[in-house]
């Protein structure tokens, strides 16, 4: 903890910051919906956000990597002409929590591995991410601390944490010290104050639990040895393949190409649109051979995609434990409870190993 | 919102004239191809192209010419949906947008120095042209080379003119069947499997390419464990519906493996315990 890195606010002038971001660019930060459902959203006024709330609805992917995407236009008239296009715009988006942020790096990693996404990098460099650290869990269906999403490390350009008297901000990039030095309304951090955050860290260790009765590190392990367990034959019976788990999640990211020409028939657009592992066509050949037919294969991939496959190929989990599709789920499908149950079948075979 | 070109994108197109379209069959059809630029097609046998017909969509087809051929390369379609429909209705001077090439093809500097035996089923002849054409350049790289073509009836049959040469060549051993006959038809009749038994090989210095229907594949390596082919000299190539080529999309996941980044060549040996993968 260096403190020339960290700078003070007070709680009374949180509004004021938020208010003088909205003319340098777009701002989103959490609005409420009501039933306590909250979403990202375009703000003109700092009264319109909610500080305090639980994961929205759909994660900030959907600046990272819209839900529908050109990347190309061509042009039929008389001779065929492609161009590759992207869209972005200049956007700050407030109060982000760290489960959302390891989101946006799982992203990255993806998008960055070669060849390239050139779109989703063009579009990122123009994101500013301020986030704001949770002090106690949002609901029950959290499980953040499991896959270590739950403290602020990286993926930020400013992260507010919320002390007894002030927030104190911790500056992560040179983007976000420019926002700092836009306005005077931050003063120095003391020692006192890195001292109160050590100490709401070290608090938020003992709040912050693990969820799961296991530790990240047996996944890979655990994974390997369930390929076949009851836990997804169960599954079967209760998933209605309705693909809610895998839209909001801040770590999906699968998509489908599909194209329209316009009226004119000369010109036309070809898009990415999210897509699910969980509907029927996705993994369907020419031939109409499904290569995951049963319900229970589409939601075991989910979870080896999660817990297992990407720890291999990027080194990561790619679950954020933000709790979205336990808490969309139709079916009460818990992400919790399947691990919970996934350990407690295969605990006896795992533990023969470890011991 | 801001809009740019991105010229350096992945999902650019080249943009390709069809030199001719050749009616294999009732189905088929063979595309020569040849990029406007004059740039060629730099690609290893196995490997495959996303083919573009902008307003109609982008298809994941392989490669059926040989790399060595730099003045034009060539595609085998079979009209089963939209794209291919398309497809089949343009003419020589037309022209579409490619992608490609993807996916890592026949390990051919593993194979120089062995015997092989290439096992075809119906379109699978397609992607095995090309390691076949291959092989006939560069002859002297290989020891034996035998073929099995298997195809539904003798009116599938592709490449007739290719493979009457092939059965031709006094340094290539090729064996034909067909599932149903018709009267005029005087070679093998049975499944591809019933091919296998028969050729006299051996199956320590061979490697096996294998391509077909996803049916075709477990009782075609059935067959050639019985023969005592070791499980890493087995190569299978497989068909997903790739939608981006790069490991993204994840429409081609095989469990860890993405079908168009790590195969879709694989080895019997890499994927033997993986469910979902046959």
């Amino acid at each position: 903890m260096k403190i020339e890195q960290y700078k003070l606010l007070e709680k009374s002038l949180l509004k004021d910051f938020i208010n003088s971001l909205i003319p340098i660019a777009n701002v989103y930060a959490p609005v409420s919906k009501g039933f306590n459902n909250y979403v990202f959203q375009n703000i003109k006024s700092a009264d319109e956000v909610s500080i305090k709330y639980i994961p929205t609805i759909i994660p900030p992917k959907k600046f990272f990597l819209p839900k529908k995407e050109n990347i190309l236009q061509f042009f039929i008239e008389d001779e065929l002409k492609v161009e590759p296009v992207t869209e972005y715009e200049n956007l700050i988006i407030f109060g982000v929590h760290t489960c959302d942020i390891a989101g946006i790096k799982c992203l990255n990693m993806v998008l960055s591995d070669k060849p390239k996404d050139t779109a989703y990098l063009i579009r990122k460099k123009h994101v500013t991410i301020i986030g704001i650290e949770c002090n106690d869990y949002c609901d029950e269906y959290a499980s953040c601390s499991f896959v270590g999403a739950h403290m602020p490390t990286t993926g930020y350009d400013l992260m507010f944490t919320e002390l007894s008297e002030y927030f104190i901000v911790h500056i992560h990039s040179s983007k976000g010290m420019d926002i700092i030095e836009k306005t005077d309304i931050f003063k120095d951090a003391s020692i006192a104050q890195l001292e109160e955050l050590k100490i709401l860290r070290n608090n938020k260790m003992k709040i912050f639990n693990n969820e799961i009765p296991t530790e990240r590190r047996y996944l890979p392990d655990l994974f390997d040895r369930s390929f076949n367990a009851n836990v997804w034959k169960e599954l079967e019976q209760k998933c209605l393949s309705c693909g809610n788990c895998t839209a909001v999640c801040p770590t999906c990211y699968c998509f489908d190409i599909k194209e329209e020409v316009d009226l004119t028939l000369k010109a036309g657009e070809r898009y990415r649109v999210w897509f699910s592992c969980q509907l029927d066509p996705f993994a369907k050949v020419a031939g109409g051979h499904d290569f995951r037919k049963e319900r229970s294969a589409r939601q075991r991939h989910r979870f080896y995609r999660k817990f297992r496959y990407h720890i291999d190929r990027y080194g990561m989990v790619f679950c954020t434990g933000c709790g979205r599709c336990s808490r969309t789920c139709m079916a009460k499908i818990n992400l919790k409870e399947v691990l919970t149950s996934l350990i407690r079948e295969s605990e006896a075979k795992i533990w023969r190993k470890w011991l | 919102m801001a809009k740019v070109v991105i010229k350096d994108s992945p999902y650019n197109l080249k943009k390709a004239k069809i030199l001719d379209v050749k009616t294999l069959t009732e189905k088929e059809k063979l595309f020569k191809l040849v990029f406007e630029d004059k740039t060629w097609l730099d690609f290893e046998p196995g490997q495959f192209i996303m083919v573009s017909l902008m307003g109609i969509g982008e298809i994941p087809v392989s490669i059926c010419s040989s790399p060595l051929n730099r003045h034009y390369f060539e595609i085998c379609v079979r009209a089963v949906g939209k794209v291919t429909n398309s497809l089949h209705k343009l003419k020589a001077g037309d022209i579409i947008g490619v992608r490609g090439p993807y996916g890592n093809g026949f390990p051919i500097k593993s194979l120089e120095g062995h015997d092989l035996l290439i096992i075809a089923g119906g379109l699978g002849i397609a992607p095995l042209r090309s390691l076949i054409l291959y092989s006939i350049d560069n002859r002297r790289d290989f020891g034996e080379i035998h073929i099995l073509f298997g195809c539904k009836t003798p009116g599938e049959l592709l490449f007739e003119d290719e493979i009457e040469e092939w059965s031709k060549r006094l340094d290539i051993h090729f064996a034909c069947t067909v599932d149903r006959a018709d009267p005029d038809w005087k070679g093998n009749v049975g499944l591809i499997t019933s091919l296998i038994p028969g050729v006299d090989i051996d199956p320590l210095r061979t490697y096996a390419a294998v391509v077909g229907p996803p049916v075709m594949y477990k009782f075609v390596i059935k067959e050639l464990l019985a023969k005592g082919l070791p499980v890493d000299q087995i190569l299978l190539s497989f068909e997903r519906h790739m939608k981006c080529g790069m490991g993204k999309c994840g429409r081609c996941q095989i469990q860890n493996l993405y079908c168009c980044k790590d195969g879709p060549v694989f080895t019997f040996k890499e994927i033997m315990d993986m469910a979902e993968a046959l």
